[in-house]
């Protein structure tokens, strides 16, 4: 019996080995609390990705609610020149440009943190290095062969891979900043920590609003259990 | 003196309509059996998620477009646009969730206490209809978000009817309405999960009830209460099910709640097993994703069709996980009901089969890797080993006496306070100087080591001795 279980557990635990053999992903800080870093995470998306992305789910109007900034600031600095505060974030790429462009359309964000999780967004878009074989002399680590060019090169700077082995002789590959970009290490890791913030809040904008609620109706129902378990007590008192 | 208005319009009301005796029948006058236990929740907690699924689906389908073109954004609609649309729409994903959840735990209360076996035959084929109409369901709602997952779940699952020889491939575009899942296909789900199942469910849930309450319900001993009656013909140890187990099942409710409200406050995901990450993609036809997994209560059935090598032979096993289940009243050979009087080895091969079960489950939700592979092969024979071999197994083995009348199990809050006595040890309280005002709480409780280790060895040697 030990000898079976020993055996079963081996299994198991080597099936769960050849299961995860991913990228480690680097850790994205969420804190949808923080509207100043909602706000500067708006910010660069409008100005990196909107280009090409769009977040149809969401209008500039509900950003400023939510992150508590003034609707005219909002206009002013946030949302891209012309656009009405009621405007959902729609990218002013048409589908035919970009599928000629890029072989395909660049996807809705609106839900891209959901599908994709925080980390992976950070990690991905921190990834980028020199690929003189790729199309767009860029490739991705964590997103091998993307189609996406790197938007954010001017700001981090020129990464190269370098392969390397480790103890046990498993190859890995290493990125090495070549050349520095206008924002420092630390700055750049704000930067997209900030935009990866915006984008799970953008992926369920209520998400703050339920865990409020939340307290309370567990509060509640924890009362309603004790008056019910009372109640329960006194009715079976007699039933032996 | 004159009846009032109010007792005139009762009095109309009951001249024509038998309200009175349906109330009595159904609750006050029927008798059940006063030792439920903990796996007697799950009924009526059954029938709050069913009401709770109907109601939230009539608000969802208030703004759900059953459209290719419309779907996937109109649930984004509700999620934000829609006043209260995110809560509504965690409820009712959560409570399909929640529903398979409840019902495993409710047939496995069936498994426990024979409650399947003579007279209850019926109630239990009634209930496989329902757990098959809930597969059915839930099948068909999970298309209705168009995400990747419902898309490419949904194409699996129908193409598999494609490998029924002969008429498979024609079944299979008469199910979709098209020769990939489309519109078509998903116009037809939202009719049947809005309106043709629902009313399935209804009617059986009915069935269910009415079969129920003409030979009252088993119990964890597993004897008939109606066999020892008193002067007036009420069963000895029946109580009336209102207002004992209404008042019981509100606890349940209450207990029930506080899960439900976690998960849809704090983790509505549930970690992707709820809610899958690949769901919050459109549909595209075009792109294939690298791994389909059915939502978590599905996948058991799953692991089984992808143990077996042949399609066909797969989708049969598939069908046949199911079917074997309905013939469980005919297959189980043994002469007691409850788990308490049965042999050790019925005991051991449920064990087997809940492991097995699970085990499945986890391994549906994978990717199928060779080492996958044969431990779900050996884990679909465990599945089908517990039923096929049940004729056998449940006629060798030796059963114990059964009682005539329900035994009483101390239920834990009032074991609690010998326990606590047990495992602590009553010291006199470290006093400093200066605060010798507290006399009245000179002793405090401490652990007592010894206590605590018998408590232990006593459980373990209980959990083997019952294993027997």
């Amino acid at each position: 019996m030990k000898n079976l279980t020993a055996l079963l557990l081996l299994l198991l635990l080597s099936f769960g080995v050849t299961a995860s053999e991913d990228i480690e992903l680097q850790e994205a800080s969420i804190d949808l609390s923080n509207n100043a870093s909602l706000q500067r995470g708006a910010k660069h998306f409008v100005t990196y990705c909107l280009g090409c992305h769009s977040i149809k789910h969401i209008r500039y109007l509900r950003i400023a609610l939510d992150t508590d900034v003034d609707q005219k600031k909002m206009l002013k600095d946030i949302a891209p020149e012309g656009a009405s505060i009621y405007d959902q974030l729609h990218s002013a790429m048409n589908k035919h440009d970009a599928e000629k462009w890029f072989g395909t359309q660049p996807p809705d964000l609106s839900l891209i943190a959901r599908s994709r999780g925080a980390d992976w967004l950070y990690s991905y878009l921190k990834s980028y290095y020199t690929d003189p074989k790729s199309p767009r002399g860029v490739n991705n680590l964590v997103f091998q062969d993307t189609a996406m060019p790197n938007p954010l090169w001017q700001l981090q700077g020129e990464q190269h891979a370098e392969h390397k082995k480790n103890i046990w002789g498993d190859e890995y590959t290493n990125l090495v900043l070549k050349e520095p970009g206008t924002l420092s290490a630390g700055e750049f890791d704000i930067f997209v920590n900030d935009l990866v913030n915006f984008l799970v809040y953008v992926g369920e904008p209520v998400q703050l609003e339920r865990q409020r609620i939340g307290k309370y109706v567990i509060f509640y129902i924890l009362m309603f259990l004790v008056v019910a378990y009372l109640l329960k007590k006194e009715y079976w008192k007699k039933i032996h | 003196m004159k009846p009032s208005r109010i007792t005139e319009c009762n009095e109309w009301i009951l001249a024509r309509f038998p309200l009175t005796k349906l109330w009595n029948e159904h609750m006050t006058h029927y008798y059940a059996p006063k030792n439920f236990n903990f796996w007697y929740f799950f009924g009526s907690l059954a029938l709050l998620v069913l009401v709770n699924q109907i109601l939230t689906g009539i608000f969802l389908t208030m703004n759900y477009k059953p459209d290719a073109k419309l779907a996937f954004d109109s649930v984004e609609y509700i999620m934000r646009d829609v006043n209260w649309g995110w809560l509504i729409r965690y409820m009712h994903s959560t409570g399909s969730s929640a529903f398979f959840i409840v019902v495993y735990l409710h047939m496995f209360r069936g498994l426990l206490y024979g409650s399947f076996k003579h007279p209850r035959e019926l109630i239990w084929i009634f209930g496989m209809l329902l757990f098959v109409a809930l597969m059915a369901e839930a099948f068909m709602g999970y298309l209705l978000p168009w995400g990747q997952m419902s898309y490419w779940g949904a194409q699996v699952i129908i193409s598999l009817f494609s490998a029924i020889p002969v008429i498979g491939d024609d079944l299979s575009l008469w199910l979709r309405g098209d020769y990939v899942v489309s519109d078509a296909t998903l116009n037809r789900f939202f009719a049947f999960h809005v309106i043709a199942v629902p009313l399935a469910l209804v009617m059986l849930v009915f069935l269910h009830i009415v079969a129920l309450h003409e030979v009252g319900s088993n119990n964890p001993d597993g004897i008939e209460i109606k066999d020892s009656k008193d002067p007036w013909g009420h069963p000895v140890d029946g109580i009336p099910f209102h207002p004992y187990y209404t008042v019981k099942d509100i606890v349940g409710v209450a207990v029930f709640m506080l899960f439900f409200a976690t998960v849809i406050f704090y983790m509505p995901e549930m970690g992707g097993y709820f809610l899958e990450h690949a769901n919050f993609i459109p549909a595209d036809p075009m792109k294939t994703p690298e791994h389909i997994a059915p939502v978590w209560y599905f996948t058991p059935f799953y692991a089984i069709l992808r143990a077996i090598p042949d399609k066909f032979a797969g989708v049969i096993g598939m069908g046949g996980a199911i079917v074997v289940l309905f013939l469980l009243p005919w297959l189980d050979r043994s002469p007691v009901k409850s788990i308490r009087y049965r042999g050790g080895i019925y005991k051991k091969a449920l064990a087997l089969f809940v492991i097995s079960f699970l085990a499945l489950g986890y391994l549906g939700t994978q990717p199928a890797t060779p080492t996958a592979t044969i431990l779900a092969r050996i884990f679909t024979a465990i599945y089908f080993g517990f039923f096929l071999l049940m004729p056998l197994y449940t006629r060798w083995e030796k059963t114990k006496p059964v009682p005539k009348r329900l035994t009483t199990v101390h239920s834990l809050e009032e074991q609690l306070p010998a326990l606590i006595e047990e495992i602590t040890v009553l010291k006199p309280a470290a006093t400093e100087i200066g605060h010798t005002a507290f006399k009245g709480s000179s002793f405090t409780r401490q652990p007592n080591p010894e206590g605590i280790r018998n408590v232990i060895t006593r459980l373990v040697k209980k959990a083997i001795g019952s294993l027997d």
